[in-house]
């Protein structure tokens, strides 16, 4: 009788310790969402540096303002919404600081802290948070801005006080206006190396690809991604170029100007809005590189990045549906 | 322990692990005063009083407390029961509890030496289903298109666990004899050794095929053995048993092996034993024998909330108290320290795609798990390939959103399997 048995007495050596228990696996790669903010901001730093040295005080403080005011958007709405403090994970900060890269030196500071705004609350916070946005919500806040405060963007205008020591005329609205001739009087070289106006951490060639080399290198951006939007950019513009090289700038002015570079390794490698599979990958990034020629050379914008990677994006969910056939799989 | 790779862009790699040239002898340790066999339990039955405190048992007695059932253990110790008690293990099976306080001098039963003259699969599974490293008798003789190839794990699934390698390797007579026996017993005369990397030589004319897998985490689990061996794929919610192929241990080929060569059931258990501070060593114990004396015995302290792994790190599981005793499966225990074991989390997916490029089976686990977040179980199984999951737990590895992707899959298919249940009742 099962009732009448008495329970075995514990030896009284053993002393009854709390085990904790879970489930398989019990080991982990040790890869972390915080471990991928902190490099992403931290291969952006070569850029952004340089940036700093080109604009000064203002410069800084426009980074300051945008990393600390998105920590800001992401907490109030933690706790408006009551739900856990996701600030400590560093995306909030990643998207503020890329967000500022892109931003001339000299925005506002209203136009600062709406943008962040718009990026956190509207990009990600809405769909419900890091994972679920359904468009890169740095590229959500520079459309937004760049459509309601068009002359914010006109770096042209924007800089027009800053005596640098290189022509302050932004390359990429200058060959759309004027032509290949006006592309030509600036050295690609030098572009590289950062001698163009724009954005704070977006002008500096050399120090992006560094950047994206690194994240491409750890893993933390997809490559195939970042890969085949550059190819994408440098295949359409060469294709335009071939056709007219009066009017459209040669493919690796295309390259290095405007955002291209920022926009391959830190814009479009997003993780939620962007595909997972190997081909869809392909498809996604040379995608987002076609349109931005496109958007660039026969659109009415100056620079087609933004404009393209949210269209990818929206295309993303569809083009993730192409993935291999699983094991087993029983058609 | 497994360092993290620098550059992201190669899969990690769970090397298995590698065992010396020269195999040391496994550490054995003086027997416990007690031991404890967990005997499956029936919820119908009513325990039988002969089997009650107080019972004298010899070494390999045959210990079955229903007449009417097949359950039985094997006492690998001569003594008297000193207790039964009810006793819940993983996925709420339970049993009962059977422990025996070792007695001074040791006598054999020699209920198997009176038989073994004449093996068959009848004899084998009714005395030989406890033995060290669990044969599948069951499996080979209910399959139901029959068994035609037999595949001995010379490799542990897992990574860190070493222990069917090395009886692979050093027991290469009882292994032989082992094989013999199986194809005689069972008339399947396809039989496979699976090692690790180029450690084919060495085997001789061992008796069956000896193939190589790669060394890394899951080459050895059955579906990538079916599909890089033997090249068959097995069907998303099929078996490797559907398809005639039955996986043993290495261990309980060498425990058939040895049991027909002496007449005595063997009853030490090898597993390897890894200590919080990632060393590992191999140890003979015999079946039953707490945890808790191991690690004594060991010089190995556990402090509280800790974790204690039986099997791999991978796919084995946490056991709950120190009295857990060694089973004839126990192929390792693992101590983790509370700060090394891996924790999960509650984040969203950030969709990063890790976890889809490691996924040995392919399947797009970053749409499974939302799916099965919203316990959307169904939905998982038709449009996410739920069933081509090889359980390898890789995901939940590589998942930098620490999300218990490999808990969330098990749990799916073990609530759909419940599901079945009452709909079968119905129809």
């Amino acid at each position: 009788m099962l009732e009448k048995i008495k329970p075995v007495e514990q030896p009284p050596t053993l002393i009854q310790k709390k085990l904790i228990v879970s489930h398989a696996p019990f080991l982990h790669s040790g890869r972390r969402i915080t471990e991928r903010s902190y490099h992403t901001m931290l291969a952006a730093l070569p850029a952004l540096l340089l940036g700093f040295y080109h604009y000064g005080m203002p410069a800084v403080g426009v980074v300051c303002l945008a990393v600390s005011t998105a920590i800001l958007w992401e907490l109030l709405i933690n706790l408006a919404t009551r739900r856990s403090i996701t600030i400590g994970d560093g995306n909030a900060a990643l998207i503020g600081l890329l967000l500022a890269m892109l931003l001339p030196a000299t925005m506002p500071w209203w136009a600062v802290i709406t943008a962040t705004f718009i990026a956190v609350v509207i990009g990600k916070q809405i769909y419900g948070g890091i994972g679920s946005n359904a468009f890169n919500p740095v590229a959500v806040a520079v459309a937004i801005m760049m459509v309601a405060w068009k002359d914010l963007f006109n770096f042209d205008g924007m800089l027009l006080n800053y005596n640098l020591d290189f022509a302050t005329l932004y390359p990429i609205a200058a060959a759309k206006h004027f032509g290949s001739a006006s592309a030509a009087s600036f050295s690609l070289w030098k572009i590289f190396l950062g001698q163009q106006i724009g954005g704070i951490g977006a002008t500096f060639g050399l120090g992006l690809l560094i950047g994206g080399i690194y994240l491409m290198l750890r893993g933390f951006i997809r490559w195939e991604i970042s890969l085949t939007f550059l190819a994408g950019v440098y295949l359409t513009a060469f294709v335009f170029n071939l056709a007219n090289p009066a009017r459209f700038a040669p493919p690796a002015f295309h390259l290095l100007t405007g955002y291209t570079l920022i926009g391959a390794f830190f814009l479009a490698t997003e993780d939620s809005s962007s595909p997972v599979n190997y081909i869809p990958m392909l498809i996604y990034g040379g995608f987002g590189g076609i349109m931005t020629v496109l958007i660039r050379n026969i659109g009415v914008w100056v620079d087609g990045v933004i404009l393209a990677i949210l269209v990818c994006n929206l295309i993303n969910p569809l083009l993730d549906k192409i993935r291999p056939q699983a094991l087993g799989k029983v058609v | 322990m497994f360092k993290k790779l620098f550059v992201g862009l190669t899969h990690p790699r769970l090397e298995y692990e590698k065992l010396p040239v020269r195999l040391p002898e496994p550490e054995r340790i003086s027997a416990p005063k007690s031991i404890t066999l967990l005997h499956p339990k029936n919820e119908n039955h009513r325990l039988p009083s002969m089997l009650g405190i107080g019972y004298r048992v010899k070494t390999g007695q045959k210990l079955s407390l229903y007449a009417d059932q097949n359950f039985y253990v094997i006492s690998p110790v001569t003594g008297t029961i000193a207790g039964l008690s009810p006793y819940t293990g993983n996925f709420g099976k339970t049993y009962i509890a059977i422990t025996i306080a070792v007695g001074r001098d040791e006598s054999f039963d020699d209920g198997f030496q009176q038989q073994m003259q004449n093996p068959t699969m009848q004899l084998a599974s009714s005395f030989l289903a406890c033995a060290p490293g669990n044969p599948p008798w069951s499996v080979l003789a209910h399959s139901e298109n029959g068994i035609k190839t037999i595949v001995i794990r010379g490799l542990d699934p897992d990574p860190m666990v070493a222990t069917n390698q090395y009886v692979a390797q050093s027991r290469l007579k009882d292994l032989k004899k082992g094989i013999h026996i199986l194809k005689e017993i069972t008339g399947v005369q396809n039989i496979i050794l699976i090692t690790a990397g180029e450690s084919v030589q060495g085997y001789g004319h061992i008796g069956a095929l000896v193939k190589s897998v790669k060394t890394t985490y899951p080459s050895a689990l059955p579906h990538i053995v079916m599909k890089e061996v033997l090249g068959q794929i097995v069907l998303a919610g099929k078996t490797c048993e559907d398809l005639g192929v039955c996986f043993f241990n290495a261990e309980a080929v060498v425990s058939v092996g040895k049991a027909f060569e002496s007449g005595q059931l063997p009853t030490t258990k090898i597993l390897t034993l890894v200590k919080k501070d990632g060393t590992s060593k191999i140890i003979e114990t015999p079946i039953g024998t707490p945890v808790a004396y191991i690690l004594e015995a060991h010089g190995e302290t556990v402090n509280e909330y800790d974790r204690v792994i039986f099997g791999g790190p991978m796919t084995g599981s946490a056991i709950y108290a120190l009295e857990h005793p060694v089973e004839p499966d126990t192929d390792s225990i693992i101590v983790l320290d509370r700060d090394k074991a891996a924790y999960v989390s509650d984040y969203p997916c950030i969709n990063c795609g890790e976890c889809v490029r490691t996924c040995p089976a392919k399947i797009p686990v970053n749409m499974l798990v939302r799916y099965l977040e919203a316990s959307q179980y169904e939905n998982a199984a038709d449009n996410y390939d739920l069933y081509s999951c090889i359980e390898c737990g890789l995901c939940s590895y590589v998942c930098v959103s620490r999300i218990p992707i490999f808990q969330y899959i098990k749990l799916a298919k073990y609530e759909l399997e419940r599901a079945k249940i009452p709909e079968a009742a119905d129809a």
